[in-house]
């Protein structure tokens, strides 16, 4: 195996034009799996070297979050984590500390596990995957479009991730994000669920997303949940309707961590708590625009 | 194929070394430079018995490819004491009998210093979090989060 540490998205993308040569950001998948036996490619470009997919930064527009950026920067990023706290609670539910050190959100997303952690909390806040193409371009996908299955994506070869922008989050809004271990830490969610909402003055939601996760081959975003809680004040019984869409949404595996019917109930509770914390930091936003 | 010449700092010695792309960091510390303390346990990540401090963050070594190390500063536990003498963290575990193999004690010893340096002051919840990727399966844990809080609160008066 060859090593490559490019220092331009240019670069990277033309060594990944090379035949068998892949990408890692953290490789705290990479590494367990040639462990494991996968082969390994003919050569790996790590894209930690490159500033631009290990930065953090922020505009009135929007933020940008490298591809490969540690997820110990974006839980040590207190104006992230004001704006966006169940998004930067999911990033920091990868692993231990150690893990935290490397993981990223771009490295969460393309390994494509449906219980990646961060990503139904990406969904929910309409992160945007900005991608490099082999022509030297860029493409931008919404993050729930980028996983194709468990392992699988729709980048195409030669194309990788570079950074995840989010529109900074309209007044009142809120988002939060829960998942069941069978564990305190350091394991896979049997469920993840994410939940964002927009409140107007009165505290009546005027937008929601929910979105699931580890219940489908790959993360779920909930539509007729979401349709449950608009125009509600996240009262019982709209709780209760999105608990039972959420639910109903879900096509889980049957594993050691929880059977299918299991699995689908917990969606429900979590889509439920999740919404109420959701709505409980949107309404402390209320007034501040941010 | 040629081998991969990596410059970096260990323990406050610049160190140069040749590596396979696909080596780990934890083997090269290991089997290049000697650096013993350093254990392999489960090499996936999950266990901590390889953890290290590497440009001031808490790592797991065995998720490092070795060429990565090029232009960092790394601390292993070797690097923790000042010759003989140990820091207050290293005699908690001593006094408090904080192991037992002592396999899993060196990366406890980092991973817990790496906490002690950005919280002086840690509950024992935090202690526990802040340790779960540290994995014992002789002491049950209690005597370690006990020796760190004791060497915590030593730390603190000795700053006072």
């Amino acid at each position: 195996m060859k090593y490559f540490a490019p220092s331009t998205v240019e670069e990277a993308a033309g060594l990944l034009a090379q035949p068998n040569t892949k990408v890692f950001a953290g490789a705290t998948d990479v590494i367990p799996q040639i462990r494991a036996g996968r082969p390994e490619p003919e050569a790996l470009v790590d894209l930690k070297k490159i500033d631009r997919l290990v930065s953090v930064q922020r505009t009135d527009a929007k933020w940008v979050i490298g591809a490969a950026t540690p997820t110990a920067r974006l839980t040590g990023n207190a104006e992230l984590a004001a704006e966006f706290p169940g998004l930067v609670e999911a990033a920091g539910l990868i692993g231990s500390d150690q893990v935290q050190s490397r993981s990223s959100l771009g490295g969460n997303l393309c390994n494509a596990s449906p219980a990646a952690d961060s990503v139904p909390a990406m969904v929910v806040n309409g992160v945007r995957a900005v991608i490099a193409t082999p022509g030297g371009g860029t493409r931008t996908l919404a993050v729930e479009d980028v996983p194709a299955g468990p392992g699988r994506t729709n980048l195409v070869p030669g194309e990788f991730v570079v950074e995840l922008e989010v529109d900074r989050a309209p007044a009142r809004t809120g988002d939060a994000y829960l998942r069941l271990i069978p564990r305190t830490e350091m394991d896979i969610a049997v469920v993840g669920a994410g939940v964002r909402v927009t409140l107007d003055e009165s505290g009546t939601v005027t937008d929601a997303r929910v979105a699931l996760g580890a219940v489908a081959p790959t993360v779920v975003r909930v539509q007729a949940a979401e349709a449950a809680l608009i125009g509600s004040k996240l009262d019982d019984a709209a709780l209760a309707a999105a608990a039972a869409a959420a639910s109903a949404a879900c096509n889980p595996i049957d594993d050691k961590r929880g059977t299918i019917a299991y699995r689908t109930h917990v969606a429900g509770v979590l889509t439920r708590r999740a919404a109420v914390i959701a709505g409980q930091r949107a309404a402390e936003k209320n007034g501040a625009s941010r | 194929m040629s081998r991969i010449q990596v410059s970096c700092t260990v323990n406050g010695d610049p160190v140069d070394f040749l590596c396979d792309a696909d080596g780990s960091l934890l083997n090269t510390l290991r089997d290049e430079l000697g650096l013993t303390g350093i254990k392999e346990g489960c090499g996936t990540g999950d266990c901590g018995a390889c953890s290290i401090l590497m440009d001031d963050q808490l790592h797991c070594a065995c998720l490092i490819f070795a060429p990565e190390a090029t232009g960092t500063t790394i601390t292993t536990v070797e690097g923790l004491a000042d010759g003989d003498h140990l820091t207050p963290l290293q005699e908690c575990f001593l006094e408090g009998a904080a192991l037992q193999c002592g396999i899993c004690t060196p990366g406890f010893l980092v991973a817990a210093t790496a906490l002690l340096k950005h919280n002086p002051n840690p509950t024992e919840t935090e202690i526990r979090y802040a340790l779960a990727g540290n994995l014992c399966r002789c002491t049950g844990y209690d005597k370690i989060v006990r020796a760190v809080r004791e060497a915590a609160a030593q730390m603190r008066e000795a700053s006072a």
